[in-house]
């Protein structure tokens, strides 16, 4: 579904992501970990053609997101605040997005019912505007919104960060519920070894913007990254 | 602990994101500076003689005095507008070991400082040198001088205490205008003689500086209201508590009619109503529908009919101005967004094209009134406004193509700079003036109806070529998208 090549951005002198090759295929649950700055949040935006790769591309169901928007159809994305119009209710918000992946009211109210636990009573009919919600609020609503219209692949930044632990797991159950059943690919990033271990079947370390590790999730896994992550900190 | 306040001050100043950015403004303010500075030494220097001339039976000491209030009515009305609440990133120093006392005394001693505190020494230091020349005594013109600083600072912190009182009930100009109206209202009329109250003040206050215990008590009065105020904003709850507003939902579904750009143009309507700024720029709608009042009824300008067009195309496009001008910036916060959902560039562009064609046409409607000054009027309303949907949308939507600076919705709008940079200037000119241009050579080579003839057809012919040129308006966009996502995403 989404091929990488040669992809590499660089800031003047210094290089922030360096992937020489990375593929995901259709369905995958894919988790990406690194520390700060080692190019996640990165690799996302040029994955959604919000900036501009120095070399090399990605592309989207073979189409090079930087040359074409028709991945846009299929593909949608919650990367942070900055995703959510402010002054619109989170009802308002859930139908614009609908509308523009055609869907009408009727589809989006449907939809959005799925999601009644994981809002916990404190979205829908709150009578209140996005900008005057709470981070965690805001992001389950950033999150379902990205959910709707069946898009084939979602890209979600560091998902469970600000998020109370019942909806943690929830919004992991969602997760996998949408690469196992319906076929989607689900791209993650995370801080949170554990979730991530938990919700994807592949898992890419990231560090200063090359890939570092790159393993099929098993029993074993969390081990490893924790082994990883502890040894990166003596360092 | 002042030198660490200053030294903060001066980095947020040189490591600001937009510095440099916004340096074409920066020089122009500075030239504007510069500009009433001299003006009014000119006119310190030119009083005292001018006065004498025109009234050689006054003393101009008298007269000058007599002017004090109305001079501060003005200075306090521009004031509103122009100077800002003073301002520091108080945040981070809420929980180290600084005296809040300290902060809040540093923020209000900053703004005595301001540039508003000292322009007025630029009349009172020459006038008062002419008077010491024309044998007043010295030391009575130095009380008086230091009366006069009293006042500036008294409409300095008077100034603080409106805008808050206005910033936080949503009344935007009403405050201001209420008092300023309310004190000039008094004084007209006789019924409370304020300017005659001031004016004996400061013609005794030289003789007698005992008197100066007046504004000074009235100065720490406002300084430890304006303290209040202040210290009670420290909080951080005051920021965390959100304001929660009551939504009034509406569906809208009379936008259905405008097809696929409806969700849209749902959201900018949204927008206009549920944001400060933008809602106070629709309130400018009135202010710009009435602007022709100015004008027409008055004999000097309905002699002037190559005027017209300009008025018609201020009177028909002040939306188009006003919201156009910062095109895609309102989007600015959720830029990132739409960049990455499923939307058409054009589509996206077409809503605000549809949008500010509706207000040009409304607006046209609104003013048809205007006819009672004649039915030229009309006619050249027509013309520009056929002019501003065929070409100045188009100008407006290309010019919004260069637009790198984000806004903050919350932030008021009257003589809010912020997301305004030298493209609303340069844009600015062939919008207004070239209509007008156009306009004005046709009508003294031919006549009235023909420039309008000319007007219209030149807004025909940019509703024909409409795709063509919304084509390579978003080819623009298309161009400068990363840019314009990078800038967005930063904080000015």
């Amino acid at each position: 579904m989404i091929q990488t090549s040669q992809l590499t951005k660089r800031y003047g002198d210094k290089t922030v992501l360096n992937i020489d090759s990375l593929n995901i295929s259709k369905g995958q649950s894919f988790g990406l970990v690194g520390n700060n700055g080692a190019g996640k949040t990165t690799y996302f935006s040029l994955l959604l053609d919000l900036i501009q790769p120095t070399t090399g591309y990605i592309k989207n169901n073979n189409i090079r997101v930087s040359q074409s928007e028709d991945w846009k159809p299929f593909t949608s994305a919650f990367i942070d605040e900055s995703f959510l119009i402010g002054y619109l209710t989170p009802e308002e918000y859930f139908y614009f997005i609908g509308e523009l992946r055609g869907q009408n009211k009727a589809d989006v109210d449907t939809f959005v019912k799925q999601f009644v636990d994981f809002f916990h009573d404190e979205i829908l009919n709150q009578k209140k505007y996005l900008r005057d919600l709470s981070k965690g609020n805001q992001k389950k609503v950033g999150i379902v919104a990205a959910l709707i219209g069946d898009p084939k692949v979602v890209i979600l930044d560091e998902p469970f960060a600000n998020l109370d632990p019942t909806t943690q797991i929830r919004l992991k159950a969602i997760v996998k519920d949408l690469a196992e059943t319906k076929d989607v690919t689900v791209l993650i990033s995370s801080h949170d070894l554990m979730h991530v271990t938990d919700v994807c079947e592949r898992i890419v370390v990231l560090e200063k913007g090359e890939v570092i590790k790159d393993m099929a999730t098993n029993t074993a896994t969390l081990k490893e990254l924790e082994g990883y992550f502890a040894g990166s900190a003596t360092l | 602990m002042l030198k660490h306040f200053v030294s903060l001050e001066i980095k947020s100043f040189f490591r600001s994101a937009s510095f440099g950015k916004g340096m074409v403004l920066k020089i122009l303010m500075v030239l504007l500076a510069l500009w009433m500075i001299v003006t009014l030494l000119a006119t310190g220097l030119a009083l005292y003689p001018g006065l004498k001339q025109v009234f050689p039976d006054q003393y101009p000491f008298v007269i000058v005095n007599n002017f004090v209030f109305y001079w501060f009515l003005m200075d306090l009305f521009i004031r509103f507008f122009f100077q800002k609440l003073p301002v520091m990133a108080v945040k981070p120093l809420l929980l180290l070991p600084v005296k809040r006392r300290q902060v809040v005394n540093y923020v209000l001693g900053k703004s005595a400082l301001s540039f508003f505190n000292f322009l007025h020494l630029f009349i009172v230091v020459p006038f008062g040198f002419m008077l010491v020349r024309s044998g007043h005594d010295l030391g009575s013109v130095i009380v008086w001088g230091f009366a006069i600083l009293l006042f500036t600072l008294i409409v300095n912190f008077l100034n603080f205490i409106i805008e808050s009182l206005s910033s936080e009930t949503e009344l935007s100009y009403l405050p201001i205008l209420v008092l300023v109206g309310g004190l000039f209202v008094l004084n007209y009329f006789n019924i409370v003689s304020i300017s005659g109250l001031i004016a004996s003040f400061l013609t005794v206050v030289g003789s007698n500086p005992l008197w100066s215990v007046v504004p000074l008590l009235i100065l720490a009065l406002l300084y430890a209201y304006n303290f209040k105020l202040l210290k009670a904003q420290l909080y951080l709850d005051h920021s965390l508590k959100t304001k929660v507003q009551q939504v009034e939902a509406s569906t809208m579904a009379w936008t259905r009619h405008f097809g696929d750009t409806a969700p849209f143009i749902q959201m900018d309507l949204k927008l206009i109503w549920r944001n400060k700024r933008p809602r106070s720029s629709a309130f400018i709608l009135v202010i710009g529908l009435v602007y022709g009042l100015f004008f027409y009824p008055n004999p000097d300008y309905a002699n002037m009919p190559w005027f017209y067009a300009f008025i018609g195309i201020f009177v028909t496009g002040i939306f188009l101005i006003n919201f156009g001008q910062f095109i895609p910036a309102w989007d600015s916060g959720y830029y990132k967004m739409l960049m990455a959902q499923n939307i058409k560039y054009e589509q996206y562009l077409r809503s605000k094209y549809v949008l500010m064609t509706a207000s040009v046409i409304v607006l046209f409607v609104l003013s048809i009134p205007y006819v009672y000054f004649g039915w030229k009027i009309l006619l050249a309303h027509f013309a520009a406004a056929v002019y501003n949907v065929g070409i100045n949308t188009h100008v407006m939507l290309f010019g919004g193509s260069f637009n790198r600076k984000k806004i903050d919705l919350n932030q008021r709008a009257a003589f809010n700079y912020q997301g305004t940079g030298a493209v609303q200037w340069i844009i600015g000119f062939p919008l207004m003036f070239l209509p007008l241009a156009i306009f004005g050579l046709v009508y003294f080579v031919a006549n009235f109806e023909i420039a309008c003839v000319v007007l219209i057809v030149l807004g025909l012919i940019g509703i024909v070529f409409h795709e063509k040129m919304m084509g390579f308006i978003t080819s623009k966009y298309l161009e400068s998208k990363y840019k314009m996502i990078d800038a967005f995403s930063q904080d000015s």
